[in-house]
């Protein structure tokens, strides 16, 4: 919501752009993979494709981008993702990096604590960056992409499942038309048509805290630390969030009491009191302006299956995660890449289509493993009983003598899931003794005038440390690393150890010495025959 | 103690707060802070951890 007076996209610092309806052809042949939404896991997803040389159409109903800021913290593991999609530039330009975390309680500092970081990371643990320049960043790279055509103002209204692909019913101004895919990427948000379609609901629960997020634009001198009040004197028994933003942009999110209705508390003169009585606690003399706000509660919710047929649910669609873990954004830019680059595999004849049962493994695992962290968050943050409350008091006070209890406060580290259980993942070789495992992501290392991630193909890569006594398969791009240097020393490695690295930067097997065989069998799991990537 | 184990008891004393009931939680904390004060087997410590408590809350 926007102050009397603005409409819903009058931004004080963005232009929101307009899209026509599109020029349609006269026929509409069978697409490899049509995506549903252009929000910013859309966008992901056909970027992924694009870049393995895969086409796709991509739908949306709206005619601009999403309204308002919404999420704004980007992982690292995103970052990562962006870099291979060799779009990291104007997010790095534009965002504010930070490390840093700072806890109060009732006005006194109890607890400052640094996510880890070092010069082997090639980037910051976590970005801020308004959804409105994800999605600009996105869309000028889709513009770009010869591979991708958009179709904005038409939305999804029908689907039928066949054997070899699905036929989507699309409404735009001049009507309404069928459209033929192989396969449907469905990233159309929390209130997924696709999803009814299907005959699918999200499960799980609701949990009590609510907040308001509102972002307002001042002249604050304060660096990029995210700020947490407990139990402020603005807000006595609540929580209260803050995050320094671009363009001189501040996010406040707190907490509401349990008699705050949602219309009582996102009338504009109640923002504005609220907004201003965390101004007031954080010693904010000067002005500022209310650019948006919206009411926010902590679902954790998702799909059982994240496949139906020959649709794919990446996204909101596909689970609501609580806004505490700044995951909603980071895991679903992680569905869309891995569902891209797996869709892209099958199509170019690369894998069988069984590589595409460990998606669901994967990235529901991923949201699962959101949900326990993010309960053990809401929790501290929004207890919700008498005992959690007491206890969480109890830490906080505790914290003002004693560092442990202070970390009891620390929001949980945002490491990207491990899909060690994933039927694409190779069990791990007992002989390591250092080194990411198997499933997990690449740890990032720095090397020469860069860094590790950057050397790795857009495919499958070996990573072989000495020389590999055998022929490695031509699908694969091969880094010889020394045997003795800065990455084997991180990776527990030695002469003919080897790590096979996927697309999306997660290790798919590793070996302490590495045989052809073994290859062979782990490029099976992934539906990888040798014969394929000859 | 590790912060993993910190944690473990942190959400073992939530539960049985709200097992007991607030009628009760008052007794029970007593309990749980004397029976582990004895364990502790060192009287001088467990009456600073006391004074530390008091002053928290009191100061
Ligand atoms: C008000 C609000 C505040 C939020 N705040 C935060 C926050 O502070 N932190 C955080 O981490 N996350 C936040 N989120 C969540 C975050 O915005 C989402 O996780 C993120 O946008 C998910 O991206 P997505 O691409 O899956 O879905 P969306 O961004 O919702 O994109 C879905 C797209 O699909 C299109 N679409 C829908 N139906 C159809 C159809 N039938 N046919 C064609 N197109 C269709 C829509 O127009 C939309 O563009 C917030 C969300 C909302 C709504």
């Amino acid at each position: 919501m926007r102050p009397k007076g603005r409409g819903e996209l009058d931004s004080l610092y963005f232009d929101y752009p307009h899209f026509d309806p599109p020029t349609r052809p006269g026929g509409e042949p069978q697409m490899p993979v049509v995506v549903v939404g252009a929000g910013p896991v859309g966008m992901v997803a056909a970027l992924t494709l694009a870049q393995h040389g895969v086409r796709s159409l991509l739908l949306d109903a709206k005619a601009t981008f999403n309204d308002g800021s919404r999420a704004i913290c980007i992982s690292r593991s995103s970052y990562h993702i962006l870099d291979q999609l060799g779009i990291a530039a104007p997010f790095l330009e534009k965002s504010l990096g930070w490390t840093k975390g700072r806890s109060f309680y009732r006005g006194r500092q109890i607890l400052e604590f640094d996510m880890p970081d070092s010069a082997d990371e090639k980037f910051r643990p976590m970005y801020n960056l308004q959804q409105q320049y994800i999605e600009a960043f996105l869309w000028k790279a889709v513009e770009a992409a010869p591979l991708i055509e958009t179709r904005w103002q038409s939305r999804v209204t029908g689907l039928e499942q066949r054997a070899e692909g699905a036929v989507l019913t699309v409404e735009d101004p001049n009507g309404s038309y069928a459209l033929p895919a192989r396969w449907v990427i469905a990233a159309d948000g929390a209130r997924s048509a696709l999803r009814g379609l299907c005959g699918l609901r999200l499960k799980g629960e609701n949990y009590e805290g609510r907040y308001v997020i509102a972002d307002v634009k001042m002249a604050h001198d304060y660096p990029t630390i995210r700020r947490a009040l407990f139990d402020p004197t603005c807000r006595p028994g609540g929580t209260v969030l803050i995050h320094r933003q671009p363009d001189g942009i501040w996010r406040i999110d707190y907490q509401l009491r349990e008699d705050e209705t949602n219309e009582e508390a996102t009338r504009e003169e109640n923002v504005r009191a609220s907004v201003e009585g965390v101004l007031a606690e954080i010693g904010h003399d000067g002005g500022y302006d209310l650019e948006w706000w919206s009411v926010y509660s902590a679902n954790t919710l998702l799909l059982d299956d994240y496949r139906q047929g020959r649709v794919f649910f990446a996204g909101d669609s596909a689970h609501i995660v609580p806004i505490f873990g700044v995951r909603g954004l980071n895991n679903g830019i992680a569905d869309g890449h891995n569902i891209g680059w797996k869709l892209a595999a099958v199509l170019n004849g690369d894998a069988g289509e069984g590589l595409l049962d460990s998606y669901t493994p994967e990235r529901r695992g991923a949201t699962l493993d959101v949900f326990a962290n993010a309960s053990k968050s809401t929790r501290f943050m929004t207890p919700p009983t008498h005992g959690w409350r007491v206890m969480r008091d109890a830490a906080l006070s505790l914290a003002l003598s004693r560092e442990s209890a202070g970390h009891l406060a620390n929001p949980r580290q945002m490491t990207p899931h491990t899909y060690a259980d994933s039927p694409a993942t190779t069990p791990d070789d007992p002989g390591f003794d250092a080194g990411p495992i198997p499933g997990a992501m690449i740890r990032d290392v720095a090397l020469g005038d860069g860094h590790l991630s950057e050397r790795l193909g857009k495919g499958l890569t070996l990573l072989t440390f000495g020389d590999p006594d055998f022929d490695v398969p031509p699908g694969l791009s091969v880094l010889r690393l020394p045997a003795d240097g800065p990455v084997a020393r991180a990776y527990g490695a030695a002469e003919g150890s080897a790590y096979l690295v996927r697309p999306d930067l997660h290790i798919a097997a590793r070996w302490r010495s590495v045989t052809a065989g073994n290859l062979a069998r782990a490029l099976g799991r992934l539906a990888i025959s040798e014969e394929e990537t000859a | 103690m590790t912060q993993a184990e910190l944690e473990r008891i942190y959400e073992a004393m939530a539960k049985a707060i709200d097992a007991v009931g607030p009628d009760q939680s008052e007794v029970f904390l007593a309990r749980l802070a004397l029976a582990l004060a004895e364990d502790l087997d060192q009287p001088e410590r467990a009456l600073e951890v006391i004074g530390e408590s008091t002053a928290a809350l009191t100061g």
